[in-house]
């Protein structure tokens, strides 16, 4: 029993990244029809917007300690960050010890104008091209981003802790009955999954307790229509395109601490997002955050010792063979609606 | 001649020639002047990866170009090809003959399979269906089948699956006693030798393995322009523009696109086979979706649905990888230095990022490009570029002339 709620709870922090990443791709493609292969970037980009805000919180004044020499007899050069000085040491330490959660606050008017930018800049052209020509257009944005973000940051990861209370593990399985020891989990990891409920949620009432996500789901379902209302929709897809980006983002600024951010992390996340919202069915945003748990849970099962045992290297594929065989029997996913990309 | 109409054999023998030449045409600066350095291209190993790149994307032609199905897994098959190839050089004969018919075999047989499952979806699900299986194969081959202290290990992982000294080599394994590795040969003619001409200050080199895959691209191009011009290539174009309307005429598309898949599949399998034969070493990272992308980028770069546009997509790709990759910061002030010395500095700077190791940034901003100005790529470029010193003689003309393909 410990073991599989072990597991369950491991699957939980990849399964949030997916859900996070495939709720926005649902919700691009749900309001503007649009494959958005550029997604994965969006959540690198995100990543490294936590990696940007520690590197300026950590922006130093060096000054010269005569008093203390280093190995070659030269004085010793103490580094004084900013805000050290600024707020005093031990305030100053703790704003940087906290980057990873403030880059939330950096990351949204990043994300959202990113989002817009891509939006307006580029997809907003390629509404009326074929569906072949949104995948290429966006993958070449991907590669693009990505290149961009490797000649800034270049190839190695980068490492970007959490705040110093949130390191370590701690006994979960004691909270909830079980002995002690049973269940050893992250903070971190706990932090991360509240984070990604909580931003669920938020998007989720957004969407349906606010005027304007009444509007959005109308579009959704008939955009022409709500056009004719009077109704400037495109601005509003436009905007739910730079939520769908902060989603991403604020997705890669909390995982920076699980995974050190390299330039390549969107492209590996992407591919399986795009799983998870085939098998979550295209345009269900329900469907897209349950599958992103499922399959996050499911490959967490599959890497135990016990299945691997019996199928060895069962946990590279699982995601790809569950979403084989569940389009093959329900070809439109688990809670895809009639009708949606179906030429 | 061959069965082909007067446009399809002007470019065939137009090709062809190029082909051949192409040790001529691609070295055109003297050996050892700094533009040699830079330009030339007619070493065996980049005029190899242009043919064979360009194997692999007419087959992707025939799949993406006539039915519209967009695959963006076509890697694996590479990869598979490889693999097998591989392995036929390991247990019966260094003769390239039977890997390469292994290759297409293999990959055959995987492309029927992945097909008859991804082509029940079209559109996007297509896309991601393919997407998924080549990951999974990617995952199979560097991880799983490849641990090298398992059993089962097909494809030795990280490191890649290469030759050995004790390998079997049915057929010809005496051939290994000398202690070096067997080389790859076509009945004792080695992939790797070449003839050097050197006539004033150039040298061309004549490469046996060059001229081999040049003449299967050759064929694999006769064999893609029949494909083109036959009842099946129309049908597969009928697919395309309205696949709907197909299946309300009783007709069940579904053999078509999967003959299709399977052709192309094939294609990308000979491809990798050829690649194993040039140099016998196959690794995972040939499967990687970003291969399969790369495959997808050089497609479009020449013009998807046109005969010549893969050749030209596929050469372009590799020849401008290959000179952008080789520019460094010395050599771009070398060329700048009439510029007063601030601007230079400032120029270099910024070109910096886009050469050398940034070279893939330089080709996914040229991809998006050609995606937005140029859906039809270079070919349509070209087409464009003629119709404008066309359009002053002959305004009705100015379509059917240049349009090898359409």
């Amino acid at each position: 029993m410990d073991q599989i709620l072990l597991q369950i709870l491991n699957g939980l922090d990849k399964g949030s990244a997916y859900a996070l990443i495939a709720l926005g791709l649902t919700l691009i493609f749900g309001t503007l029809g649009v494959v958005n292969f550029a997604h994965g970037a969006l959540f690198m980009i995100g990543a490294f917007c936590a990696v940007t805000l520690q590197r300026i919180l950590n922006i130093s004044t060096i000054t010269e300690d005569p008093t203390k020499t280093d190995f070659l007899g030269n004085p010793a050069k103490i580094k004084t960050p900013v805000v050290e000085s600024w707020f005093g040491p031990e305030i100053g330490a703790s704003i940087i010890d906290w980057s990873v959660p403030m880059a939330i606050f950096f990351a949204i008017p990043i994300m959202a104008a990113v989002g817009i930018i891509m939006e307006r800049g580029l997809i907003k052209h390629f509404y009326k091209r074929p569906h072949a020509d949104q995948i290429l257009v966006t993958f070449g944005l991907a590669i693009v981003l990505q290149e961009i973000i490797k000649a800034i940051y270049g190839a190695n990861p980068i490492p970007t802790p959490a705040p110093e209370v949130f390191r370590g593990s701690f006994d979960f399985g004691t909270y909830i009955g079980f002995e002690a020891n049973a269940i050893i989990y992250p903070y971190w990891r706990m932090v991360y999954f509240g984070f990604s409920a909580l931003i669920i949620a938020a998007v989720f009432a957004f969407l349906q307790f606010t005027t304007f996500g009444m509007v959005v789901r109308a579009g959704m379902a008939d955009r022409e229509t709500v056009g004719l209302l009077g109704i400037n929709i495109d601005k509003r897809f436009t905007i739910m395109f730079a939520i769908a980006a902060c989603v991403a983002g604020l997705a890669g600024v909390m995982y920076a601490p699980i995974n050190s951010p390299n330039y390549h992390m969107g492209m590996d996340f992407l591919v399986l997002s795009f799983v998870v919202v085939v098998v979550g069915g295209m345009g269900s945003l329900p469907g897209a955050v349950l599958a992103g748990f499922l399959l996050g849970i499911l490959e967490a099962f599959a890497s135990m010792n016990e299945v691997k045992a019996i199928f060895p290297g069962v946990d590279q594929i699982i995601i790809y063979l569950v979403a084989i065989i569940i389009i093959l029997t329900r070809p439109r996913g688990l809670m895809g609606r009639r009708g949606v990309m179906e030429e | 001649m061959l069965k082909l109409n007067k446009r399809d054999t002007l470019l065939f023998v137009i090709v062809t020639a190029m082909v051949l030449l192409a040790p001529f045409i691609l070295n055109p600066f003297p050996q050892g002047s700094s533009m040699a350095q830079m330009f030339n291209a007619g070493y065996p190993d980049l005029m190899q990866r242009f043919v064979i790149f360009g194997i692999l994307v007419i087959g992707f032609n025939i799949l993406f170009g006539l039915t519209g199905y967009l695959s963006f897994g076509h890697a694996a098959f590479l990869g598979i090809g490889s693999y097998a190839a591989v392995w036929m050089f390991k247990l019966l004969s260094m003769n390239i003959i039977p890997a390469l018919i292994l290759s297409m075999i293999v990959a055959g047989i995987f492309s029927l399979a992945i097909g008859y499952v991804s082509l029940r979806r079209s559109g996007i699900y297509f896309s991601i269906l393919t997407l998924a299986f080549a990951q999974m194969s990617y995952n199979l081959a560097y991880s799983v089948l490849g641990n090298p202290s398992s059993s089962y290990n097909l494809t030795n992982g990280e490191t890649g699956l290469q030759l050995l000294l004790d390998d079997p080599r049915v057929l010809d394994g005496a051939a290994a006693a000398n202690g070096s590795l067997p080389v790859t040969n076509l009945f004792g003619l080695a992939m790797r030798d070449s003839y050097n001409l050197e006539v004033g200050g150039w040298l061309f080199t004549f490469n046996v393995g060059y001229y081999l895959a040049g003449i299967i691209m050759l064929i694999s191009f006769y064999i893609s322009i029949r494909i083109f011009r036959s009842p099946f290539g129309m049908m597969l174009r009928a697919v395309k523009s309205n696949q709907q309307r197909m299946n309300y005429t009783g007709l069940n598309t579904k053999p078509y696109t999967l003959a299709a898949f399977v052709i192309s599949g094939m294609y990308a399998g000979l491809a990798g086979g050829l690649l194993s034969s040039m140099d016998p070493l196959a690794g995972a990272e040939r499967m990687h979706w970003t291969a399969s992308g790369e495959i997808v980028i050089m497609a479009i770069l020449g013009g998807v649905g046109t005969l010549i546009g893969p050749i030209v997509g596929a050469g372009f790709n590799e020849y401008f990888k290959n000179i952008l990759s080789k520019i460094n910061d010395g050599i771009l002030h070398q060329w700048l230095s009439f510029l007063p010395d601030g601007l230079e500095n400032f120029i270099v700077g910024i070109l910096h990022y886009f050469v050398g190791k940034g070279w893939h940034l330089t080709l996914g901003l040229l991809f998006m490009m050609v995606i937005i100005f140029l859906p039809g790529g270079l070919v349509e470029g070209g087409q464009r570029v003629a119709n404008m010193f066309k359009r002053k003689k002959t305004d009705d003309e100015s379509d059917s002339n240049n349009t090898p393909a359409e």
